[in-house]
């Protein structure tokens, strides 16, 4: 009944695109950029909200929140929004379950917010992520982290954090694994089953 | 699913999935700007009720509203059942307009189900909204989405049922989902006011109130319904409510944090005190609360995914 979470199994037949160095050296660059676009290291700055985007950006925005914090001594609050309300391709599908949405207590409102996901493929969460957030409050402008940009977008979507770009045909599947969820970090492509 | 017409029957998995997202849109809601999601939007809702109705009714119709659908509320008194057309005639005109989903609510029990037979071929889903004595499965999911906010999981919970069983839906639409979520029911009434064949149902029954306030986790009292009594079912209000009410001295039986719920529309100083209805273990306006996030549950697990079978 319950459809299968995003990247929840490992494809058959898959392929290692990222080992567990490769996604930690990866995510650590990341919070390097954040830190460097959101001009965080200069005095009186603002930090950005980091929103992961359930179910596999909330371990990534987790992640990518304390390297900042590492990096910049700065606190950076995080949260979960859940963009299941808000697809446009619900009618296609079993009735989908809900997910976490937890806004962290400073609120949304005048702040960056920086969307955090797993894979950027056809671009659609992220239009139902931005129009959950303007009925959230209204942020001073708003960024997308992805450790992965897979290509074949169906809207004029880009990312302004990427992990990595990695061309894929659209039969093949892209898997990301975390430690604290799936027992190790990787990111696998396989064929869709 | 395709209809809500009861809980007997109903699947934990599936009951649990509507008490689930009933939550995560009551979080996701919480402190928002913008208190509407549009998640129905192009889908059209029909309430139709046969019957009296404050809270339910406009909790249906805000559910809807919040979830974007179009909502048409429709009443016996002002529609075309005043003209003497059927009760099938008049959905089959509801489905044909356009309704997605038709909400019911009438005085003769298995209305609901008649009703979900007529509209096989249209596609059309029905929600029970309370048919005569016999099931109320939304009452029943808003309070079950109460006592887990309360209590946590239902698993091995006791709760007692007090008062009027016999005429309440609310009483049967619970005490088949409690008993689908693993919670021990009892079920407190004087004899006349428990129905014919409730030792097969899955629960204990009690005539003594005072005896098992000391032991359970919740105690909902229901509605005596004088509207559905013909005849002497008990010697007077009074006594009734001596023997069967939960006034302030009854309250202190109860365990610290056990949890008091009512249906409503509740009859204060009959089957509950007024101030037990306000006290700290009250939770009948949470109850109210909840019952608009579960029924945009409902409607989400009913008109929001692909068509199911």
């Amino acid at each position: 009944m319950a459809p299968r979470p995003r990247g929840a199994t490992e494809p058959a037949a898959e392929r290692e695109l990222l080992t567990a160095g490769d996604v930690a050296r990866t995510i650590a660059r990341m919070a390097h950029q954040v830190i460097e676009k959101t001009a965080l290291d200069s005095a009186n700055a603002t930090p950005p909200v980091l929103l992961g985007i359930p179910t596999r950006g909330i371990p990534l925005a987790t992640r990518l929140g304390e390297r900042i914090t590492e990096f910049s001594g700065v606190d950076v609050p995080t949260g979960a929004l859940d963009v299941t309300l808000y697809r446009d391709d619900l009618r296609r599908k079993p009735t989908r379950p809900l997910e976490q949405t937890q806004l962290p207590g400073t609120g949304i409102d005048d702040r960056i917010v920086v969307l955090v996901d797993d894979v950027l493929f056809s671009g659609r969460t992220i239009r139902a992520a931005l129009d959950a957030l303007r009925d959230h409050g209204r942020p001073k402008s708003v960024q997308l982290a992805v450790l992965v940009d897979r290509g074949h977008r169906e809207l004029p979507i880009r990312a302004d954090y990427v992990g990595k770009n990695v061309p894929t045909s659209r039969s093949e599947e892209v898997s990301v694994l975390f430690a604290d969820v799936d027992g190790r970090d990787a990111v696998l492509l396989g064929e869709r089953r | 699913m395709k209809h809500l017409l009861t809980t007997d029957g109903l699947a934990e998995d599936a009951a649990t999935a509507v008490l689930d997202t009933a939550d995560e849109l009551k979080r996701t809601l919480l402190g928002r700007e913008v208190r509407k999601l549009p998640t129905l939007r192009g889908r059209t809702v029909i309430t139709m009720f046969y019957e009296n109705s404050t809270r339910t009714r406009v909790s249906f119709e805000i559910a809807g509203k919040w979830m974007s659908a179009d909502v048409v509320n429709v009443s016996a008194g002002g529609s075309s059942v005043g003209k003497g057309e059927s009760l099938r005639d008049t959905a089959l005109t509801l489905a044909a307009a356009g309704a997605d989903c038709v909400i019911v609510r009438h005085p003769a029990s298995g209305a609901a189900h008649r009703l979900a037979g007529w509209l096989t071929e249209t596609g059309t889903s029905v929600v029970n909204a309370g048919d005569g004595t016999h099931e109320h499965p939304t009452q029943a999911l808003l309070d079950a989405a109460t006592l887990r906010e309360r209590l946590g999981a239902l698993k091995g919970r006791r709760i007692a049922i007090v008062g009027d069983v016999l005429h309440s839906r609310v009483a049967r639409s619970n005490v088949h989902l409690l008993a689908t979520l693993g919670a021990d029911v009892v079920l407190v009434a004087p004899p006349t006011l428990l129905p014919k064949g409730v030792e097969s149902w899955p629960v204990t029954v009690s005539h003594e109130l005072d005896a098992e306030l000391p032991a359970v986790d919740a105690v909902m009292m229901l509605r005596v319904q004088a509207e559905r009594m013909h005849g002497g079912f008990f010697p007077s209000a009074r006594e009734y409510s001596i023997a069967y009410g939960l006034n302030e001295a009854r309250l202190g039986l109860l365990p610290e944090d056990a949890v008091v719920l009512h249906p409503g529309p509740m009859l204060r100083g009959m089957e509950i005190g007024s101030a037990v209805a306000d006290a700290p273990q009250s939770a009948i306006t949470e109850q109210v609360r909840n019952g608009v996030h579960v029924r945009m549950a409902v409607l989400y697990h009913l008109l929001a995914g692909e068509g199911e079978e």
